[in-house]
């Protein structure tokens, strides 16, 4: 096929859809609104996608950005359009939940790189009319932010109330917090680092490669042939998966139970529980996530070192920030340990920021910060409204709460 | 911290703390305050209520910091030993530390570190050389337990008790400047500051001092 008229039919499914019509709102930013990109490289033109809820108050004060993990997207607390399933904060985000839609304007935009609407791998590449694949730039968390803050500039809102975000969510906040001083009154890092660990980078490594080893993955440039590679991106998520959880919530979840068998059937076959489990997480996955997305977003996550741009002192990046913080990790988390939480608090003790650190008793691992954990939602809770009363933000509306 | 001195409940759980009202008192309004050891938030509270200060939490104690952060207030876990030592030179104008230097590994260091953040350090302690300490040491021969510091030896947290005069000649060592030195009785009644620092050391059974760092 010719680049002038790209045969895009293999890309009629609603995955698709979503890379190029979201069903979210989105803001496009044309050839003369260029994104600068720490590569160097210029990007445009480009979209942002994203979704809002409750209402921006008269002045424009009660704005909270949300910031999603590596395969999350806009779609905090509706239902996502290709899965049905419910949003993914859903535990904290709502009328009458910890960020509570009923007091809180919440925006959640898909990040840069994504592959729900905003500008990544899978999107048209204006110079060939076909996806970018590899030959789209490799962008950064700082990126991210940046397309991230053209966006809440377009909604016009001065200041955020409050970022938020776990995991590479909580990097995002910290980027946020040591670009836009000003423009963050309070920021709340859950279960994240202020640099991504060698071990982290590991893990990343590993996923990358079950990708680029699927014959599907075909350099980045399967779009066109109408394949992905699934098999790889499913190994990716399955090993992914196992550094979200926790060996006790593994364990407490699946032991050792065969699955659907009385015995072991003395084959590769899923015999155990939780490799059934496992597979049934990979191929749900690659349903709805774009292989490309994941290489890129990882590359993201493994180039953050907020202390690269600070002489290599964390504490430098938060230096005369007025932000309130609430830092947050979580007791069996080994992905983003305790530690990690505590540099960050650390720095922002050696600048006196106002800071809360809490470690949440939890025995569900990374993935805590998304599922049902009472004292993380009251810690939300009470730091969104001391720090709501300090910026004179009015009460929960009556009888709406 | 937990509850170093391990003081019972008042009947009136409710009404401030005898020494947290002192405190309360030695606080000028809207200051900023770091206090190290701030338990359920009660004296933090107290200050954000009474005075209007920008209030700092640091605490030991997991679900104490949950329930403070939940109430609204910045908190961070962490503890007086490890991680005064973070913090900027003069970054509030007082750092409290509210019943804890008998518990924490190295009291020096860490008044030192008060003295060096905070612009006032104010210190309160439980008072080992009250008579009923004295008198159950000479007349039994063990470990006083009182109302006072309930704990027997092994189970006690307070690893570094000391006597009014210990801290007043621990401030002379550090160089701090004793610019308030309150004792009170075992009813919660201030001694007459007039009295000799020789009788507030029988009859206080908790100190609150208010000290200024060494001049630089």
């Amino acid at each position: 096929m010719s680049a002038a008229t790209p045969d895009l039919s293999a890309l009629a499914e609603p995955r698709w859809n979503e890379v190029h019509n979201p069903t979210s709102p989105v803001i496009r930013f044309g050839e003369n609104e260029p994104l600068r990109l720490e590569c160097q490289q210029d990007l445009a033109p480009f979209a942002i996608a994203y979704q809002t809820y409750g209402e921006l108050n008269a002045d424009k004060s009660n704005a909270i950005l949300v910031c999603h993990a590596l395969t999350g997207d806009q779609h905090v607390a509706s239902d996502h359009p290709i899965t049905h399933k419910p949003g993914w904060w859903t535990s904290l985000v709502g009328p009458g939940k910890a960020v509570d839609t009923n007091r809180f304007f919440v925006i959640c935009a898909n990040i840069l790189g994504g592959c729900m609407g905003s500008t990544g791998p899978a999107s048209l590449n204006p110079k060939t009319g076909k996806p970018y694949g590899l030959d789209f730039p490799v962008i950064t968390i700082g990126d991210m932010v940046e397309a991230q803050a053209r966006l809440i500039d377009k909604l016009g809102i001065d200041q955020l109330f409050c970022v938020i975000g776990g995991s590479m969510g909580g990097m995002q906040v910290l980027e946020w917090a040591a670009r836009y001083k000003e423009r963050v009154f309070s920021a709340a890092p859950i279960a994240a680092a202020a640099w991504h660990s060698s071990q982290n980078i590991a893990f990343h490594e590993v996923g990358r490669q079950a990708v680029m080893a699927d014959p599907n993955w075909a350099a980045g440039n399967y779009y066109a042939a109408g394949t992905t590679p699934k098999n790889g991106l499913a190994v990716a998520r399955m090993a992914a998966h196992i550094t979200y959880l926790s060996e006790e919530a593994l364990h407490q979840k699946f032991g050792r139970n065969l699955q659907d068998r009385d015995t072991k059937t003395f084959s590769f076959n899923a015999d155990f529980q939780v490799e059934s489990y496992l597979r049934y997480q990979g191929s749900t996955f690659v349903d709805r996530f774009d292989a490309n997305s994941y290489l890129y977003i990882t590359r993201a996550m493994d180039y953050f070192d907020l202390r690269e741009k600070h002489g290599q002192v964390l504490a430098n990046a938060f230096r005369g920030t007025k932000t309130r913080f609430c830092v947050v990790s979580f007791t069996s988390d080994w992905l983003y340990p305790t530690r990690e939480s505590r540099a960050i608090v650390q720095a922002l003790n050696a600048v006196a920021a106002n800071v809360s650190f809490v470690e949440i008793d939890s025995d569900k691992g990374h993935d805590a910060f998304l599922l049902e954990e009472p004292t993380f939602f009251k810690t939300i809770r009470g730091f969104l409204n001391a720090a709501a009363t300090k910026r004179g933000l009015a009460p929960v509306p009556e009888g709406r709460s | 911290m937990t509850d170093i001195s391990h003081t019972p409940p008042d009947a009136s759980a409710k009404s401030p703390r005898v020494d947290h009202l002192l405190i309360a008192e030695m606080v000028e309004p809207g200051s900023r305050v770091l206090d190290v050891g701030c338990g359920d938030g009660e004296l933090l509270q107290l200050l954000a209520t009474t005075k209007g200060v920008d209030g700092r939490g640091v605490e030991i104690d997991r679900d104490k910091v949950n329930a403070c952060v939940a109430h609204g207030l910045s908190v961070i876990q962490g503890d007086a030993d490890h991680d005064l030592a973070n913090y900027p030179d003069q970054a509030f104008d007082y750092a409290i530390l509210s019943l804890t230097i008998q518990a924490t590994r190295h009291p020096k260091t860490v008044l030192e570190n008060l003295l060096r953040i905070g612009r006032r350090a104010i210190v309160s302690f439980p008072n080992f050389g009250h008579w009923e300490v004295r008198s159950r040491l000479l007349f039994t021969g063990r470990m006083p337990e009182t109302r006072n510091l309930p704990d027997s030896w092994y189970l006690s947290p307070n690893a570094h008790l000391c006597t009014i005069r210990d801290f007043a000649n621990l401030c002379a060592t550090v160089g701090a400047v004793v610019e308030q030195a309150v004792a009170f009785n075992a009813a919660g009644r201030r001694l007459p500051i007039k009295w000799s620092i020789s009788t507030q050391n029988l009859l206080g059974e908790k100190a609150v001092f208010l000290l200024k760092g060494p001049a630089p």
